[in-house]
């Protein structure tokens, strides 16, 4: 009779090669390898430079969390860049123009997300319409909203004034901070709440009993189903989660702005896409995780930066980051 | 017969086929004649799929030889067997559902006016002359779903009129008709008959064979037994030749361990998730005591499958009927109140329905017991896994690792880890749909073996297997479903291949 074997410490060096881990990290490895060849002004030997790579993708990063949960079961939101133009208008609405209180202004927000999330959710789950076709109808529907409720103007802190001249308001203290970098100015306050989206997200995929569920909708939704397993009340909440970091990304983004844009977050959700793939997480579902997903910002990070420390043009920059992309992904099927 | 002075339309001679090592077909003849249909027929296994395959162009390595209207042929593809005249009507069909009526008569042979132009005013003229002489009133424009299957299979006979086809195939035509269906495709099959075509005709209904059949061939573990005018063969002489062989498997002894009355269905009702208004399984009432095994037997379209998700809840709410689980009346509505009550449902497709094959074995395994490891949503780990590996313990199953992906696991194996995920849910009663299908013969036995310790425990067994050896060593009551219905129900001492065939057939 044979047992489980005990797991061994050190795992083979073929399980090692093959693991999606370490395509991932390979992924960034080259492109970091690139950063130190391409070299300008010796950019990439300075800590500031990778604090702004950090900070710069931190909202991606955000909105990235709540795809790859969504990816996981099988499915993809569409929404997030608008969902993300919606809160971002919503918050600099609540604290620029309304001057709510940081704590109701963030609630409210918050929980805008969640309702775009859990909507778009409702639609995938009870009515059984296709992931694609649902979010990309909240795509439109949200950002319809934020014009809507924005009158299609940028909320910021410049109010009209009768006389046809704007007076600057103060900026709320709470902007401020969201927009700052402590511990010594060398993290930016939107990367630690990326890095606690990501923990967060990993405590669900890997402690929780919904992470598991998750992961056994994307893998096998009917016998998922036959399982046991409450398969429309996890989907509602995993697009709802989506939604919800898409809040906390659009907050972070009207800080960083200092003025909520309608036209914010266009396009995003195709960078969390781009994220989750390059980090390794399969769009059939079932596999992947959030480990992959923080790599894989890391690595679109870095290579926006180093295209931008080296100054080369957006056309060429976007042809580069599309041909990268696909040499990641394609690396990364050569698996077997 | 006059028959023999005719030119056969079509000749296989000693056709022999082996996959990947395996014999499945040896030294088969198979003659058809113009004007006659052919029954083909033997258990599941016999090898009548892959010889009417091997005809059909489908599977192209073969030993033996084709000849048609005189010549010899070889078909490369599907499509030269089309050409050639012979079109097959397979179970799942060849049609495309979203396509319009006209345009699955004409697919893949479409009227042109040249360069790929579509001549839709021929086809729509040549259509109609078609749909007339099979006698079928139906709307050209409008798309295939919109008609039921018994429609959908006469469209399938218009193509083959298209391709001018001699010989038509026909597997199973009638396990999705009802019977007033089935008299008009009889009728149609009467008329190909008069016009000279040869039909042969794959079923397991007896009625049906000698209703509509001339001749028989007879096929038993890919070995040809022979071929007979059916006017001279009696029914139990045809079940004799079709079973034959000695039992050479394996069992454990069984010893009957029965308790208490467990489980009482009374007058359950599935509806027909495809058609509306139908029922795939009627009226059907039993009851099952703890410890036993009581098997379910059944052709397919019998509803046997549909009879155990029934009873799990995987319908939702279209089931109707009476369940009681120790004196208690059960309400289920989902696979999840199911398992609650103590069911458990291994279903017949182990990669679609049964397993989640990116996951690791371990979290297989305990998919369906979560909730015992993580009262409050989190997930205890430690405890998780020495359950888990306890089970995989328990059942024997061969891995090396816990978080090997189950994918990497052979057949039996799968299949026990399948059974681990609801031996932890503790059940009171197992539903088994086939569930030594795809595994080797070792592995079978050391399932056999976990059903009888499981029963002797005082768990109840449904248990559904197509395999009749198999069905008569376990189960201690065998009921008989046909049409959905309960046809008979045997005692493990009246039971017989030859009476469970018979009565799975819908004779009594």
């Amino acid at each position: 009779m044979e047992k489980p074997r005990k797991k061994a410490f050190f795992p083979s060096w073929r399980a090692v090669f093959q693991s999606p881990t370490t395509r991932a990290l390979a992924a960034l490895a080259f492109v970091i390898l690139l950063g130190v060849i391409f070299n300008a002004d010796q950019a990439f030997f300075k800590w500031d430079t990778h604090r702004d790579m950090l900070r710069q993708i931190s909202v991606f990063g955000i909105l990235a969390c709540g795809m790859t949960l969504v990816i996981i079961t099988a499915g993809i939101d569409l929404s997030v860049g608008s969902i993300l133009g919606l809160t971002a208008v919503l918050f600099a609405l609540f604290s620029l123009q309304l001057h709510w209180s940081p704590f109701l202004a963030v609630g409210v927000t918050l929980l805008a997300g969640l309702v775009c999330g859990v909507a778009s959710g409702g639609l995938v789950a009870y009515f059984r319409i296709q992931p694609f076709i649902a979010t990309l109808a909240m795509m439109v529907f949200a950002r319809g909203m934020a014009k809507w409720v924005s009158g299609g103007q940028k909320i910021s802190t410049a109010v009209l004034q009768p006389d046809g001249t704007y007076v600057y308001q103060e900026v709320p203290a709470f902007f401020n901070f969201l927009n700052s970098k402590i511990l010594g100015g060398n993290i930016a306050v939107v990367t630690l709440i990326f890095f606690f989206c990501i923990a967060l997200s990993w405590l669900i995929l890997a402690k929780l009993r919904w992470g598991r569920y998750i992961y056994a909708i994307g893998g096998n939704e009917e016998a998922a189903r036959l399982s046991g397993i409450p398969v429309v009340a996890t989907k509602l909440l995993t697009y709802g989660l989506s939604g919800l970091f898409c809040a906390v990304a659009g907050i972070c983004q009207a800080a960083q702005e200092l003025q909520g844009d309608p036209e914010a977050g266009l396009t995003y959700e195709l960078t969390a896409i781009a994220i989750v793939v390059i980090g390794g997480t399969n769009l059939m579902g079932g596999r992947g995780g959030i480990g992959l997903t923080f790599i894989g910002a890391i690595t679109i990070g870095y290579l926006e930066k180093v295209l931008s420390i080296n100054a080369v043009g957006e056309a060429s920059r976007l042809m580069l980051t599309g041909i990268i992309i696909i040499g990641a992904v394609l690396f990364q099927k050569f698996r077997q | 017969m006059t028959k023999t002075r005719l030119q056969p339309l079509l000749q296989m001679k000693h056709i022999g086929k082996s996959f990947s090592g395996v014999q499945v077909l040896r030294e088969v003849n198979f003659e058809l004649y113009p004007g006659e249909v052919h029954v083909l027929a033997g258990e599941n296994g016999a090898g009548k799929t892959t010889l009417i395959k091997i005809l059909a162009g489908v599977h192209t390595d073969y030993e033996g030889e084709i000849w048609l209207n005189g010549t010899k042929v070889f078909f490369k593809s599907p499509h030269e067997a089309l050409i050639a005249g012979v079109s097959a009507i397979h179970q799942e069909m060849s049609l495309v559902n979203s396509m319009t009526v006209a345009d699955n008569i004409f697919l893949g042979r479409e009227i042109t006016r040249g360069w790929g132009w579509l001549d839709y005013r021929s086809q729509e003229k040549r259509a109609r002359e078609l749909l007339a002489q099979l006698g079928l009133e139906v709307e050209l424009q409008e798309t295939l779903d919109r008609y039921p299957v018994a429609v959908r299979q006469m469209i399938e006979v218009a193509k083959a009129l298209i391709y001018e086809a001699r010989i038509i195939i026909m597997d199973e035509p009638t396990s999705a008709l009802n019977d007033l269906e089935v008299d008009r495709l009889f009728k149609i099959i009467n008329d190909l008959k008069r016009k000279g075509w040869g039909i042969i005709y794959i079923s397991h209904r007896m009625e049906e064979i000698y209703e509509i059949g001339d001749r028989i061939t007879i096929l038993r573990d890919g070995s040809y037994v022979g071929t007979y005018s059916l006017d001279e063969l009696f029914p139990q002489e045809l079940i004799r030749l079709m079973v034959g062989r000695d039992i050479t498997q394996q069992f454990p002894p069984r010893e009957e361990y029965r308790g208490e009355e467990r489980l009482i269905v009374k007058n359950f009702y599935v509806a027909d998730p495809t058609q509306a208004k139908k029922w795939v399984v009627e009226n059907v009432s039993f009851n099952l005591r703890a410890g036993e095994i009581l098997g379910i037997a059944g052709l397919q379209g019998s509803g046997k499958s549909e009879l155990l998700h029934g009873l799990f809840g995987s319908y939702g709410q279209s089931v109707r009927g009476e369940v009681w689980l120790d004196g208690v009346r059960l309400s289920i509505r989902s696979p999840k109140e199911a398992i609650k009550q103590g069911l458990a449902l291994l279903t017949n497709d182990r990669q679609g329905t049964g397993l989640i094959p990116p996951l690791s074995v371990g979290y297989n395994v305990s998919l369906a017991s979560l909730e015992k490891f993580s009262p409050k949503g989190w997930i205890d780990a430690q405890r998780e896994r020495a359950a888990i590996a306890e089970m995989v313990q328990a059942l024997q199953i061969k891995i090396h690792s816990l978080d090997q992906e189950v994918q990497t696991l052979s057949g039996g194996n799968q299949q026990k880890v399948i059974l681990a995920k609801w031996m932890m849910t503790s059940p009171k009663v197992l539903l088994l749909d086939e569930p030594t299908a795809g595994i080797d013969v070792g592995a079978k036995y050391e399932i056999y073996n976990l059903m009888n310790r499981w029963t002797a425990e005082g768990k109840s067994i449904l248990l559904i297997t197509s395999e009749l050896p198999e069905l008569l060593a376990m189960a201690d009551r065998i009921l008989v479903l046909h049409r959905g219905q309960v046809m008979q129900e045997f005692s493990r001492e009246e039971a017989s291949q030859e009476n469970i065939l018979q009565a799975a057939m819908g004779r009594r």
